[in-house]
């Protein structure tokens, strides 16, 4: 077959720029830092970052959760619109993901701080200022924020396609309300919660800039540890056997969340 | 197939080509990378350097500025950026030198270099006077809110340490800078490549670290001039422009010691276009160029010349010009052996990541992990019974 | 039910759009702080376009933006096609190829790219590669999945048999493609150009690890700028393009309603008749 041949360039170009460096980032791993001989210090030294990588699954984990349920009932209501209003708020959570997230955070900043706006607010009332920034609650807020609509839209595009008359059916064999969510629209909405939680939670577990900002000297996440081994400590190579376990991990993640979903395989859901 | 392959070729020649062919213009560039607020910018009707450079030599300034001498060293060796002019401080001037990562200056080019103090030639850090000009030099001290700090803990270094102003302390977020001060409380050298004191100040900085708000650079200045932190060690230099902004700032010179720095402009190996840099270098030599720039930036300048360009209140000024005496008790970052700055990047990492996981987290993760594995088996388990009931129901 | 379910849609929308209600009111704040009103201004909007730092870092943006979602869209279709005749294995191994950098973590994948071309600096001697051209690679590659996998669908949603019709009928596979497949493709092919086009202009984690000093985008200064103390007219830049995509998306929503509208009335039509 001749058009498997269209693919070729890309797969030339797949190879060139994300198989090789993914090689290039395992080489690094398995190299010392200065005199570049073969070592596993840098693997072996994953040992001392182990809090590190619990507190940023942690953190992300919980993002996730709290994200999936605050975006399951919003994408409902959403595919239960009329079309034209379901365009339009479609629309407005499409929105913010244009938008910097960078300067969005900041704003998160500027009204969370010990002398930021809620604070400040708060302080007319005559409340001392709450310690809001710089806790585990601001960086799951930062999280939850950021990626918010990653898992409205996933969700809204399954729950969209779902046929009424399933539903229909379950309610005139019986069903209550609970009973349909949990029987008939939920094991239907699988595969779009699997890339709901894949899109929230890889994003989530690697960021620097969220921890950076809204975090505490002691909220630093694994994202924060890559960072600084490429732009403040040269050391790449701890670096890389960093980028490699955190890569391992979330594939491992990714795999078994993809097993809850019946099709698996190649039907990715995007935006 | 092979015209999909010559395609492929031709797309990465030109994306090779890219860079220089198609988006470069003629002009003459010098791509200078400072640190960051370190120049006069033009605003507050100041001067506007590097368009009075540009000006003045028809060179376009392509600007850039780092955080810490460490992530400028990074990116230097990361190597694929080319840089004309750096403007490191004293010791990382030296490791660069060190390294081979510096190109010897042309002084032909940069005749303003008469204008250069004595006291800040043949340096512990360039000896010679082969690879850098000096731009500034300045100290580092503590800043402290005299609004909500009292008076009597201010002094030394202690009051980084004071458990009163706990989360309303600022620190350093370079390994150099923050060792420095643990170094002084505890009554070593600077420049100490002893494994035993530098993990004792390490241990310091772990203890500070519970009480400290956040490991920032510059944004020292917005947080300390907004109130949202109370103490903060920083450059003298940026005091001065901290205290425009919020007057209830103070600086002081802890009595431990502090340290005494040169920023100097030298060229790295990677640089493309020498003259461009050498005619910056030199532009910012001249006294008058020095004297309005400094007298913005707050920062002293080696060129006595300059001051004569400068306003007196900045001149006369005991933190940006201190006394001989109070000098004294400054400390120059020297050179140190590859071998200690690994040392001390692996124990700064280890301040930095700090702090462990609540054993409720832990217990909460485990909880998940199994419940997840859990579901997994019940779901292939319940798979499998259904499929074998199906199997006997047709064998039925 | 469906009430409550309003209720708190509407929270979280303001949960979404408060922050950026927050940066726009700092638009038009006399001061720097941005949690201290005093007194509106519009001179942050004139410092915007006169000191002109800013804007060119925008264009960058675009620049960079556009000429990436070309070429992952005509290089993502091609791929797509291909992908679609494929049968077995090699189907399996490309789809795995292409799910790589979606599910890699951004900085993953940033930091392995800038390893590549580090690696690439030292071999070709050249001190500049960090650049415009690298920019547009990393973006290609994390726009190409977007793409295949927003066309991939439709390609097999199309009736097989067009094509080879088309074939039949003396097209050539090119004449075939344009008069026939694109025409079924077009909605994946455009919201996959779209998709990248968003993506690669939002773009941080990636461009920060591979961005070079000749060629810097907004994102990345942004991130600059965050280190230092914050310029207020950063925030009228985003007010602006705020203002600017709402208008684009509300135009476009309000044409693709009024073409909607329109093929339905045509449908009633052609079923009354």
């Amino acid at each position: 077959m001749k058009r498997t041949a269209l693919a070729a360039p890309y797969l030339v170009w797949m190879g060139l720029f994300t198989i090789i460096p993914l090689c290039i980032v395992f080489y690094f791993a398995f190299t010392d830092s200065v005199t570049g001989s073969f070592t596993l210090i840098n693997l072996l030294s994953i040992g001392n970052y182990i809090p590190i990588f619990l507190r940023s699954i942690w953190l992300a984990l919980v993002s996730t959760v709290i994200c999936f349920v605050l975006a399951y009932p919003v994408a409902w209501f959403i595919a239960g619109c009329s079309p034209l209003k379901r365009r339009f708020l479609y629309m407005l959570v499409m929105l913010p993901m244009c938008m910097s997230f960078l300067l969005r955070t900041l704003a998160w900043v500027a009204l969370l701080e010990d002398t930021g706006i809620l604070n400040q607010i708060i302080g007319l009332l005559g409340i001392s200022p709450l310690p809001m920034i710089r806790t585990d609650g601001a960086v799951i807020l930062g999280m939850v924020y950021n990626y918010l609509p990653y898992m409205i839209l996933p969700l809204y595009s399954v729950l969209l396609k779902i046929d009424h008359r399933l539903i229909e059916a379950a309610q005139d064999l019986g069903c209550s309300h609970a009973q349909v969510l949990r029987r008939v629209i939920f094991p239907l909405s699988v595969p779009g919660i699997v890339s709901g939680f894949t899109m929230v939670f890889v994003p989530a577990v690697s960021t620097f800039y969220i921890s950076q900002k809204m975090g505490s000297s002691g909220t630093t996440l694994i994202g924060d540890v890559i960072e600084s081994q490429f732009k403040a400590a040269y050391n790449p190579n701890l670096g890389a056997a960093l980028s490699l376990i955190l890569m391992v991990m979330v594939f491992i993640c990714v795999a078994i969340m993809n097993r809850f979903s019946h099709d698996g395989g190649e039907e990715v859901i995007t935006l | 197939m092979k015209r999909a392959s010559a395609f492929v070729l031709a797309l990465l020649l030109t994306l090779c080509l890219l860079p220089t062919g198609a988006l470069a213009t003629k002009e003459q560039v010098v791509n200078v990378y400072n640190w960051g607020q370190y120049i006069s910018d033009g605003s507050d009707g100041y001067l506007d350097v590097n368009a009075a450079f540009t000006e003045a030599t028809g060179i376009k300034v392509n600007y850039m500025t780092f955080d810490s001498n460490e992530s400028m060293y990074t990116k230097l060796k990361t190597g694929g950026s080319a840089y004309d002019v750096i403007i490191p401080s004293d010791y990382m001037i030296a490791r660069l030198i060190d390294e081979d990562m510096l190109l010897p200056l042309n002084f032909d080019n940069i005749p303003n270099y008469q204008y250069i103090d004595e006291a800040y030639r043949n340096t512990a850090y360039d000896p010679d006077n082969r690879y850098s000009v000096p731009y500034t030099w300045g100290t580092t001290g503590v800043i402290y809110n005299s609004a909500v700090v009292d008076e009597a803990d201010a002094g030394s270094w202690d009051l980084l340490w004071n458990e009163k102003y706990a989360g309303k302390i600022l620190m350093f977020d370079n390994p150099r800078d923050a060792f420095a001060i643990a170094e002084l409380r505890l009554g070593q050298s600077v420049n100490t490549d002893d494994p035993d004191e530098l993990r004792a100040a390490a241990d310091l900085l772990i203890d500070q670290k519970l009480l400290v708000q956040s490991y920032v650079m510059d944004q020292i200045f917005d947080r300390m001039e907004r109130g949202e932190a109370w103490v903060a060690p920083y450059y003298a230099g940026d005091y001065l422009l901290m205290v425009q902004e919020n007057p209830d700032l103070r600086f002081y010179f802890p009595e431990e010691g502090f340290n005494l720095f040169i920023d100097a402009m030298c060229i790295p190996t990677c640089c493309q276009n020498k003259e461009a840099a050498e005619a910056y270098i030199n532009f910012l030599c001249s006294p008058e160029v020095s004297g309005q720039n400094l007298e913005y930036l707050g920062y002293s300048t080696p060129i006595s010349a300059a001051r004569a360009y400068m306003d007196e209140s900045v001149t006369g000024s005991e933190i940006a010009y201190p006394s001989a005496e109070t000098l004294a008790a400054g400390q120059s970052f020297n050179f140190l052996e590859t071998s200690v700055n690994q040392l001390m990047d692996s124990l700064w990492l280890e301040v930095k990541t700090y702090g462990g996981v609540s054993t409720v987290q832990g217990a909460c993760m485990i909880a998940v992990v199994v419940a997840a594995l859990l579901a997994l088996a019940v779901r292939r388990i319940r798979t499998r019974r259904r499929l074998r009931r199906r199997c006997a129901k047709w064998k039925a | 039910m469906k009430r409550f379910n309003k209720v708190f849609t509407i929270l979280v929308l303001i949960f979404l759009y408060v922050p950026m209600l927050v940066l726009a009111v700092a638009s038009f704040n006399r001061g720097s702080d941005i949690a201290t009103w005093s007194g509106f201004t519009f001179s942050q909007y004139g410092e915007l376009f006169r000191d002109g730092t800013l804007l060119p870092l925008l264009a960058n943006s675009l620049l960079l933006a556009v000429i990436s979602a070309v070429v992952a869209t005509v290089l993502g279709t091609m791929a797509a096609i291909g992908i679609h005749n494929m049968r077995g294995r090699l189907r399996t191994a490309t789809i795995f190829v292409t799910n790589i950098p979606m599910t890699n973590p951004e900085i993953v994948t940033g930091v392995s790219l800038a390893l590549l071309f580090a690696f690439a600096g030292t071999m070709l001697k050249r001190n500049d590669v960090f650049s415009f051209g690298t920019l547009l690679v990393a973006h290609v590659t994390f726009n190409l999945p977007y793409v295949i996998l927003s066309v991939l669908p439709k390609l097999s949603q199309m009736e097989p048999d067009l094509q080879d019709a088309a074939l039949d009928l003396g097209c050539t596979p090119l004449q075939a493609f344009f008069k026939v497949m694109i025409h079924e493709i077009l909605p994946g092919v455009i919201s996959g150009a779209l998709m990248s086009f968003t993506m690669s202009l939002d773009d941080f984690v990636i461009s920060y690890f591979v961005f070079g000093p000749s060629f810097v985008t907004l994102p990345v200064e942004i991130y600059n700028y965050t280190k230092k103390p914050l310029h207020p007219k950063i925030y009228a830049l985003f007010t602006l393009l705020f203002a600017v995509i709402l208008l684009v998306m509300v135009v476009m929503n309000l044409l693709q309603a009024r073409d909607e509208s329109r093929v339905g009335t045509l449908r009633r039509r052609k079923r009354a008749s």
